[in-house]
């Protein structure tokens, strides 16, 4: 087995072996689906808002150098000043400089799964720069020292009780309490100063609209509000793909966003930033900037079927839907991103060599291209992923491709065409097998573990239609 | 495509050929009931979709190809099995890609259609249940629900039943764990989903559950043996049949 | 950094064909008169733990009077000309702040020294419950933020049936200001074992007051 299957199997044995986190995640992922389901009474109107915003997110692409180029030229003459990086270390140094030249030492950051991908609070931290995540559940993962194990819920995995001894390990002035509202209390206390003396926030982005010049943020907390408003200074880092063309290009995909992630009809904020502070106003950062990575995103984009991925809006409902990740959580994956989109997403990021087993702990059943508010066709390109891992021509330009191809597989299946592609062997071998099905093992690797072996019937189909009277042509 | 046609194809399937041929069986058995001339063509063998699921499309295509060859008159295609259904439905047009038997390879999709929709939307079938009163539980495969999205079916030829009572399971639309390849590579991950589904599926208290796809009932029901548990296993076709035919 | 953006625009040039736009129209439209608008508005709002109370348009300042008081609030904060119409009537229990400077010359205090932010709002939306903010000289930002109260007015002919007509019937595209909001309840979070907790990091409580002529 290659060192990232090990090191995957490993995960997966760990995380199937913790009774407490199974049971949350299931829990949790039932909620998430029922609430879903909740908001979407009439499946009708849902396929045409999910084809709707399909359409917009796919006509952004299609038009994305141009929109970028407008969505610079807006914010540049909005005030806000834009930054390019092709890869993360180019994101972390620009984000580092941006700080460093303000004199920036104490950061306050918003919920961002970029700034995940990209490493950028270790990069901040090994460069003297202290930087507190300010979403409460990336604030318990950040004490805890972990990655968070959901986009939308970074520490669904945790308990109260996990959270009750964390704080009062880090802050044990504070009396130790597990109730809920108790605990958010004492986060908003330890927070508020943090808010109101930090020199910088740092926030993701979760749409920007080309036309008016808008960084679009979606949250609930207040925490993203606040990093954005209360320093002098706001960097936002995201995506290329995040654009769209108009402002009304917007509602549609919030209505869907917010539905699809948690059930709610929309976060308590939806928060639309389009200038630093203007004259006379008396809040807000004076400067704002938005880094723009590329990390990957553009050579994705020349894949005309693995281009569907950037339509991706970071809902979560694939994960929420997925029977592999309520079975082994957010962690097994060992990437930034889980479930079905993390599959897809991570191999072409990182590379199939790397992480291109994540392609195999799927099921294909489709459950996540149903809730996908964009209708990506997720198990479509997590299939296709497989065919480049065991590739053996080299074109489709993904990293890694080819790195699964292990000859005894490559034999089997060259084994298999041989046998089924006629007519005279696979007879053959139909009758062998179940003339011979008293010699069927009773045991074939990880199946039996969990099963019985199923014996080839007396006699197959083939022959028996015969007798039956049925055509035989 | 026709509504109660004249005659149609049977696609056995493979896992049909050799492991469930009552199923098969059973499935032609209640068309032909319907009045309508059932072909079983002979050559016939496996749709491609292990290799096609298992990124190996070279191999798949082959035997894929070898298949189509085996359906050549502009009849219904039937299927008693949602995934390889939705193998022909779906994938072959995918697969055939840019091939010089692309054209011939959507056309066979297109008349290509699960059992159990064919049942219902062309036949429109009417049973008799001539069973005694019954308890079932019912799995419905993902294929079936997710791709094909026909999974309604195999619920309104039940309703015909009048003594049998269908139990439903908690979380019904989660997968089986099955996944062809998916069982074998990652057998912990697989197997844990099939002890959440046998569990959910022993809590109704039913004796039996059906299926349309022989995939999930090879891995509910070899799981359900491992466990000793006494739910059995069974082929809609098979069951339907059972419950109208003396 | 040229050249970073270079190369990203290099590489998607390469592969972008534009494409004219082709987007199917709203599916969910229900055109709801001001009625069925404050209703669902009202309906959606307190389903999110935000208190709604219907007022003629005079009315709001003896509410805040009476209810402050009463709920043991006492520092209100306020811009702009809701400030002014406070100023002249707002009982005497009420120490009444009015956000005048620049936040860095009283941050402690508005972090520290008000229990109520009273803003007025451009409208809302009824079908997700959401009023919406613009922020102004006047009623800047953290008035609505800081705060653990925020009290809302809304004048109820200002409620559009969805955020899509909000921003299509406003032109919004034309003039959007440094900071635009939707504030749906008030602030809270389920990151602590999916329970849903109030107040984490802005306004614990929101109050609308939503205004009918009279
Ligand atoms: S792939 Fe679809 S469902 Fe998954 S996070 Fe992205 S938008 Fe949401």
């Amino acid at each position: 087995m290659s060192d990232q299957a090990a090191a995957f199997k490993h995960r997966i044995n760990t995380a199937l072996g913790d009774e407490q986190a199974h049971s949350n995640f299931r829990s949790a992922m039932s909620m998430l689906m029922e609430k879903r389901a909740a908001q979407f009474p009439d499946e009708d109107e849902l396929l045409e808002k999910r084809q709707r915003a399909n359409a917009i997110r796919a006509h952004a692409l299609r038009n994305l150098p141009q929109l970028l180029e407008q969505l610079e030229q807006q914010l540049i003459n909005n005030g806000i000043q834009v930054h390019w990086a092709r890869d993360g270390a180019e994101a972390n140094a620009i984000i580092h400089q941006l700080l460093e030249a303000a004199g920036a030492k104490s950061v306050v950051k918003g919920k961002s799964m970029v700034s995940e991908e990209i490493d950028l609070n270790h990069y901040l931290q090994q460069h003297g720069i202290e930087i507190l995540e300010s979403d409460l559940g990336e604030f318990i993962i950040q004490l805890a020292h972990e990655t968070p194990s959901h986009i939308v819920m970074p520490a669904i995995h945790k308990t109260k009780q996990d959270i009750a001894e964390l704080f009062h390990k880090h802050f044990p002035e504070l009396p130790y309490s597990e109730d809920v509202d108790e605990m958010t209390q004492q986060a908003r206390q330890i927070l508020r100063d943090r808010f109101r003396q930090a020199d910088a926030g740092i926030s993701g982005v979760n749409f920007m609209v080309a036309e008016t010049g808008t960084l679009c943020l979606v949250e609930n907390e207040g925490n993203g509000r606040m990093s954005t408003t209360v320093p002098p200074l706001h960097i936002a880092v995201t995506g290329i793909e995040k654009v769209v063309e108009k402002l009304t290009d917007v509602p549609p995909l919030l209505d869907l966003l917010t539905k699809s992630a948690t059930g709610q009809p929309i976060t308590t904020y939806f928060n639309m930033i389009s200038h630093p502070r203007q004259a006379g106003e008396l809040d807000g950062p004076e400067a704002v900037h938005l880094v723009l990575l590329d990390n990957g995103r553009s050579h994705i984009k020349r894949d005309e079927v693995l281009l569907d991925t950037l339509r991706c809006i970071r809902c979560g409902s694939c994960i929420n839907h997925c029977p592999v990740y309520v079975q082994v959580g957010g962690h097994a994956y060992g990437t930034v991103y889980p479930g079905p989109i993390g599959t897809v997403l991570e191999p072409m990021r990182l590379g199939i060599d790397q992480i291109g087993t994540l392609t195999s702990a799927c099921s294909l059943c489709g459950a996540c291209a149903q809730v996908c508010p964009v209708q990506i066709p997720l198990p479509k390109l997590i299939n296709r992923l497989r065919a480049d891992s065991v590739s053996h021509q080299n074109h489709s330009g993904v990293k890694g491709e080819g790195s699964l191809r292990k000859q005894a597989e490559v034999l089997s299946w060259k084994g298999w065409r041989w046998l089924y592609s006629s007519p005279l062997r696979y007879r053959l071998f139909s009758k062998l097998a179940t003339r011979l099905r008293g010699l069927t093992p009773s045991s074939i690797g990880g199946w039996s573990r969990y099963r019985t072996v199923t014996k080839p019937a007396p006699r197959p189909l083939s022959e028996l239609i015969k007798e039956a009277g049925f055509d035989h042509e | 495509m026709p509504t109660h046609p004249d005659e149609i194809y049977f696609m056995g399937t493979c896992l049909v050929d050799l492991f469930y041929p009552q199923a098969g069986l059973a499935g032609m058995k209640l068309i032909q009931g319907a009045g309508v001339r059932v072909i079983y063509p002979k050559d016939q063998g496996c749709c491609g979709q292990p290799a096609f699921n298992s990124g190996y499309r070279e191999e798949a295509l082959e035997v894929a190809r070898s298949q189509m060859r085996c359906f050549p008159h502009e009849i219904p295609i039937v299927v008693p099995s949602g995934s390889c259904a939705g193998m022909v439905i779906h994938h072959w047009p995918e697969l055939f890609a840019g091939e010089t038997d692309e054209k011939q390879a959507i056309a066979v999709s297109r008349r290509t259609v699960e059992l159990t929709q064919f049942l219902v939307d062309q036949l429109n079938l009417q049973l008799e249940d001539l069973g005694e009163p019954t308890e079932i539980a019912v799995h419905t495969s993902c294929s079936c629900r997710n791709e094909l999205k026909v999974e309604d079916r195999i619920e309104s030829l039940l309703s015909q039943l009048n003594q049998v009572t269908v139990l439903e399971q908690p979380r019904k639309a989660e997968c089986c764990g099955f996944g062809g390849s998916f069982a074998i590579k990652q057998p912990e991950i697989s197997g844990a989903m099939v002890q959440d589904k046998t569990d959910a599926l022993h809590s109704t208290g039913a004796t039996r559950v059906v299926s349309q796809d022989c995939g999930c009932l090879m891995n509910i029901g070899g799981a359900l043996e491992k466990q000793q548990r006494t739910m059995q296993p069974q082929h809609i076709a098979e069951f339907l049949l059972e419950r109208t035919h003396e | 950094m040229s050249s970073a953006r270079e190369t990203i625009f290099q590489a998607l040039r390469a592969t972008s064909t534009p494409a004219t736009r082709d987007i199917p129209p709203q599916v969910d439209r229900q055109e709801w008169g001001q009625s069925e608008k404050v209703e669902r508005l009202t309906q959606q709002m307190s389903a999110v733990h935000a208190e709604v109370h219907h007022l003629a348009d005079g009315d709001w300042i003896g509410w805040v009077n009476r209810e402050l008081p009463q709920r043991g609030l006492s520092r209100l904060l306020a811009g702009g000309e809701v400030a002014q119409q406070l100023k002249q009537r707002c009982a005497s229990s009420i120490e009444l702040k009015h956000y005048q400077q620049p936040i860095e010359q009283w941050k402690s205090t508005l972090f520290n020294e008000v229990d109520v932010g009273i803003t007025s709002t451009r409208g809302a939306i009824a079908h997700s419950g959401s009023l919406a903010l613009w922020a102004t000289i006047e009623e800047p930002r953290l008035l609505s933020l800081v705060p653990p109260v925020h009290i809302a007015l809304l004048h109820a002919n200002q409620i559009h049936e969805n955020f899509e007509q909000m921003v299509v019937n406003e032109q919004w595209q034309q003039q959007m200001p440094t900071n635009t909001l939707l504030i749906s309840g008030p602030s809270k979070t389920a990151d602590i074992q999916q329970v849903l907790a109030y107040g984490v990091h802005g306004p614990k409580e929101l109050i609308v007051l939503i205004l009918e002529d009279a």
